[in-house]
């Protein structure tokens, strides 16, 4: 045996691909236990292509299409929040449950706990405002701006929806332009046209 | 992201999410326990590594290896498995343990149980410099400073531990 062999043998001698999923749960679950765990996070399969969702301790802090890259994402998580980030799918399952109904038509309002925190000061009263504007129903830009205490900030309205770190969940899609189109969103106008024509359908 | 991409940012550079160092030197670590501990206190020494691990990661400056700092932790870990298992009291009566054997390997069980064998019984210093050289893939500097030895006297205790291997194998085959 040359010592190339050995250090072959001896090296899958001691390789265990078996237990990987096993000790990734049991590592996410004892972090979880010890507070270790700052962001939980998992990918959903939904009809506008793969989800990465996100969560804190204190809720759902990021939804991510798959076209704003989930690398990047989870990277700007690490930065903006804490790098103790773990894949924890049973963090997720009641937030992606709860996408799974929408998207089937069954559900027309989420009930799970939301994480403000990576949206500030006027951005954030945008997001408390959108909140409030129900399934089916649009508003534009300027009556977004008006309702969270700054009717002239129309573009800054438009920004907030556009860095909106919950789409889906903070209904963003229903905020359109003054004349009607539809307008930009993170997703892209494909799915907001979509999500529109799903929730006026139901 | 990459070793190598991690070690030339700077120093108050953001560290990826902790998930990728899982995923990418988990089973180094795996490995590493294993043929520290044996596969049945492998499992605990590795949530204990990647635990201890995640709760220092944030204060870890983002140039340092990734892998020589996990395998320092499970070199840590596996010392004090092995002088909690020696402080505790053994039950009267108590049944010899039955080895652990490994799922996985199938057909070769047998050759690898062997080579398992003939590495526990290597002198301590040969042993570790294979473990940490081979096995974790670490640098003989790296390995030195793990040994409490040089990169030199690393270099000869894991080239012995090699030709020790190689001498059971050649004997094994005239059996």
């Amino acid at each position: 045996m040359s010592d190339k062999q050995i250090i072959d043998r001896l090296t899958n001698a001691f390789t265990d691909v078996a237990s990987d999923g096993r000790l990734h749960s049991r590592l996410a679950a004892l972090a979880e236990r010890q507070g270790l765990l700052a962001v939980s996070y998992h990918t959903v399969d939904s009809p506008l292509g793969l989800l990465l969702l996100a969560a804190t301790g204190e809720g759902l802090v990021r939804v991510a299409f798959s076209c704003e890259d989930h690398d990047a994402v989870l990277a700007g998580l690490a930065s903006d929040i804490s790098p103790r980030i773990l894949r924890t799918p049973r963090r997720l399952d009641e937030a992606a449950h709860q996408l799974d109904e929408y998207f089937a038509g069954k559900r027309r309002a989420f009930n799970i706990p939301v994480d403000l925190r990576l949206a500030h000061g006027f951005r954030r009263s945008v997001l408390e405002h959108l909140r409030r504007i129900p399934y089916g129903a649009t508003q534009s830009y300027a009556a977004v701006a008006r309702a969270a205490g700054n009717p002239s900030a129309v573009r800054a309205a438009a920004s907030a929806c556009s860095h909106n770190p919950l789409p889906l969940v903070v209904p963003c899609h229903r905020v359109v332009r003054s004349d009607g189109t539809t307008g930009e969103y993170l997703g892209g106008p494909e799915a907001k046209r979509a999500l529109l024509a799903m929730e006026a359908a139901a | 992201m990459t070793v190598s991409a991690l070690m030339t940012r700077t120093r108050d550079a953001v560290l990826p999410p902790f998930e990728e160092i899982v995923a990418e030197h988990g089973p180094v670590v795996m490995r590493v326990c294993r043929a520290l501990l044996g596969p049945a206190d492998a499992a605990d020494a590795w949530s204990e590594t990647f635990l201890s691990a995640l709760e220092a990661y944030p204060k870890l400056r983002s140039e340092s290896s990734i892998r020589a700092w996990l395998v320092t932790i499970a070199h840590r870990k596996a010392i004090d498995q092995r002088r909690g298992a020696a402080r505790r009291p053994q039950p009267a009566g108590d049944l010899p343990e039955i080895p652990a054997t490994d799922p996985a390997s199938g057909g070769e069980s047998s050759m690898d149980d062997d080579l398992r064998a003939a590495l526990d019984v290597l002198p301590a210093k040969q042993r570790g410099a294979v473990i940490y050289r081979y096995l974790a893939d670490l640098s003989y500097a790296e390995v030195g400073e793990l040994l409490e030895s040089s990169a030199t006297a690393a270099r000869r205790s894991a080239a012995d531990g090699i030709a020790n291997l190689r001498k059971h194998f050649s004997k094994g085959a005239k059996r």
